[in-house]
């Protein structure tokens, strides 16, 4: 094809320039809310995602994992028991509060694991190790929370539920969805700091040994356990990203203005593409009277479409990765992953192309005939 | 001379609203190849309705119009444009050429839609550039060459794939008169030379020195070929 869609399309550089301003705007806006939403939906299940287990054995209609009921930790002895099981451990997540020595008090999300199985511990360890927390009231706490738990170093010192805690190690990355940060300990001291009876449990965490086939193992579970909820990993963090992300409608505005975006950029390539079609109408109408087919004036203008899509998308994916990187020093969790790099490409795509429809409709119904009138 | 292009009890009738107005009422006409042929007549008298039917940008509202032995009149709408690529060339009063592609461009886009390759499309065209005397112009720019030679390049781009029928709407209305009879001069020799039916609708009478025929209309009605 000769140059007619490129040289009309950078013709007016100025509305070009506008053109790629609106597109790139549009990217910026779908990236940094769908990275939002990544960012806050990731972070409602992290501690499943992470937890290495195979399987989740929960209290009886367990929705999501910040709200399950305690049961007895006999459960978990049945677990063990059970042909398929390679390793278990008594797992605890509940909320509870923080009072540091300044007298500042926090709430807190204990999650209390057993350091001798590696199940449910934490992941992005910068200072200590996972299993310090065996040492007297060991804690461990991430370094994003440090102002807010006044826990800088190894070695500070708190109250939780009025039961002492010491800092023995540090993660970087482990972000809370809710304002209350993370605290790790034993299942032991989580017990304590949750106000737990000794003999209860949150959570039975479940690695199946090598070979075994995850459905019968929770089938198996299932029928020992008709009291409890078993779910494989996929499923529990399927269930609690949805809670929150659906059920609590946070998720819902933040993609709500994700599709805004993409409306926004709809609109403004919608607008440059028809005004650049109206300017060259007499072209068009030149070339249906040549008798050039529509689909080749449908090329035309979709080619403009799909360039003013690959530089728009360029321009705004370059100044999301700059707003990532600013945001995450700033403290919020906006996730950029590859996914997301090819899913923005795509939308971009569609919503370019989606925009030129307008001016294509116009073409096809142009009267050749004007190219005689003037 | 074989028959080019024949209109036979042609009528248009224009319908806005509930008011009709018949911009042509039962035109017979025949142009052979080899010939040229000026429309002449006053504004609103049928002309340029005559020409879009001819070039099949119009459908008659009654009538015949054969172009190369094919009836058009038969053929679906869909059709019509590739009828259009295939038979005719078209030069117009503004020259409408793209002003965003070069004077070569403009004629390669041309082959291109006729189905040539982009290097034949690029050889072809220089051709034709230099049979109308432009063939330096290649990479110009049309905002960059004078009126004369824009119609020279419309005039490339019309005869680009050897359509058999060239329609032209008021070629010279944009030049002045000694670039304007030159145009005529070219697009009279390539009727003859190259045997191709010419039609070309105009005021001017001066022009008349290049035609085979001459047909006036008045009316929506012939009402005088020599």
């Amino acid at each position: 094809m000769p140059p007619l869609a490129r040289r009309n399309l950078f013709h007016d550089k100025v509305r070009m320039a506008v053109t790629l301003t609106g597109i790139a705007f549009s990217v910026v806006l779908m990236v940094v809310q769908w990275g939002l939403f990544e960012g806050f939906s990731g972070s409602t299940s992290n501690l499943i995602d992470h937890s290495g287990a195979d399987l989740w054995v929960t209290a009886k209609n367990t929705v999501y994992i910040d709200q399950a009921v305690n049961f007895n930790e006999r459960k978990y002895y049945q677990v063990l028991a059970t042909p398929g099981v390679a390793q278990a451990a008594k797992f605890i997540a509940r909320w509870s509060v923080w009072k540091a020595p300044n007298g500042r008090s926090e709430s807190v999300a204990v999650v209390g694991y057993d350091p001798d199985v590696p199940l449910g511990r934490p992941w992005g360890m910068v200072a200590g190790d996972p299993q310090q927390v065996k040492q007297p009231n060991g804690v461990i706490v991430d370094r994003i929370y440090a102002d807010k738990l006044t826990a800088h170093n190894l070695d500070d010192r708190a109250e939780v539920f009025g039961y002492r805690a010491r800092v023995v190690g540090f993660t970087n990355g482990i972000r809370a969805f809710t304002t209350a940060p993370y605290v790790f300990t034993t299942f032991k001291n989580a017990q304590d700091y949750t106000g737990f009876k000794q003999d209860q449990t949150n959570f039975v965490l479940v690695k199946a040994a090598p070979g075994v086939n995850i459905q019968k193992l929770k089938a198996d579970l299932k029928a020992r356990l008709p009291d409890n909820d078993v779910y494989e990993t996929a499923e529990f963090s399927a269930m609690t990203r949805h809670y929150w992300m659906f059920t609590t409608g946070a998720g819902i505005a933040v993609l709500m203005a994700a599709a805004l975006g993409l409306v926004v950029g709809i609109a403004v390539v919608a607008q440059t593409i028809y005004a650049t079609t109206m300017d060259h109408i007499r072209e068009y109408g030149t070339l249906k009277a040549m008798g050039a087919p529509n689909s080749y004036v449908l090329g035309v203008i979709m080619t403009q479409a799909a360039i003013a899509a690959a530089l728009g998308y360029a321009i705004g994916m370059g100044v999301s990765i700059f707003v990532v990187h600013g945001a995450a020093s700033g403290g919020a969790n906006i996730v950029l992953t590859w996914k997301t790099v090819i899913l923005m490409a795509f939308l971009t795509l569609v919503m370019c192309l989606t925009a030129a429809v307008v001016s294509v409709k116009k073409i096809f119904s142009l009267d050749p005939a004007m190219v005689f009138k003037g | 001379m074989a028959e080019a292009i024949a209109i036979r009890s042609v009528t248009k009738q224009y319908v806005e609203g509930t008011a009709g107005t018949l911009a042509l009422a039962g035109v017979d006409l025949t142009v052979n190849r080899g010939e040229v042929v000026l429309l002449m007549g006053p504004s609103g008298s049928g002309k340029t309705t005559l020409l879009s039917i001819m070039g099949c940008i119009l459908r008659p509202t009654s009538g015949q119009v054969r172009l190369e032995g094919h009836d058009v009149t038969a053929m679906s709408e869909k059709e019509l444009p590739a009828v259009r690529l295939r038979h005719i060339g078209f030069v117009f009063q503004g020259f409408n050429l793209f002003p965003t592609l070069t004077a070569g461009e403009n004629v390669e886009l041309s082959l291109k839609l006729k189905g040539l390759s982009q290097r034949n499309a690029k050889t072809e065209a220089r051709s034709l550039l230099e049979q109308v005397g432009l063939g330096e112009k290649y990479d110009a720019f049309p905002s960059d060459i004078s009126g004369g030679q824009k119609q020279r390049v419309a005039i490339a781009r019309a005869i680009a794939g050897s359509p058999g029928v060239l329609l032209a709407d008021e070629p010279t209305a944009a030049l002045d008169s000694k670039t304007g009879k030159a145009v005529l001069g070219m697009m009279a020799a390539m009727a003859h030379k190259d045997n191709r039916a010419v039609v070309i609708v105009t005021h001017d009478s001066r022009m008349a020195e290049y035609a085979d025929r001459i047909v006036r209309i008045e009316d929506g009605r012939v009402v005088e070929a020599a």
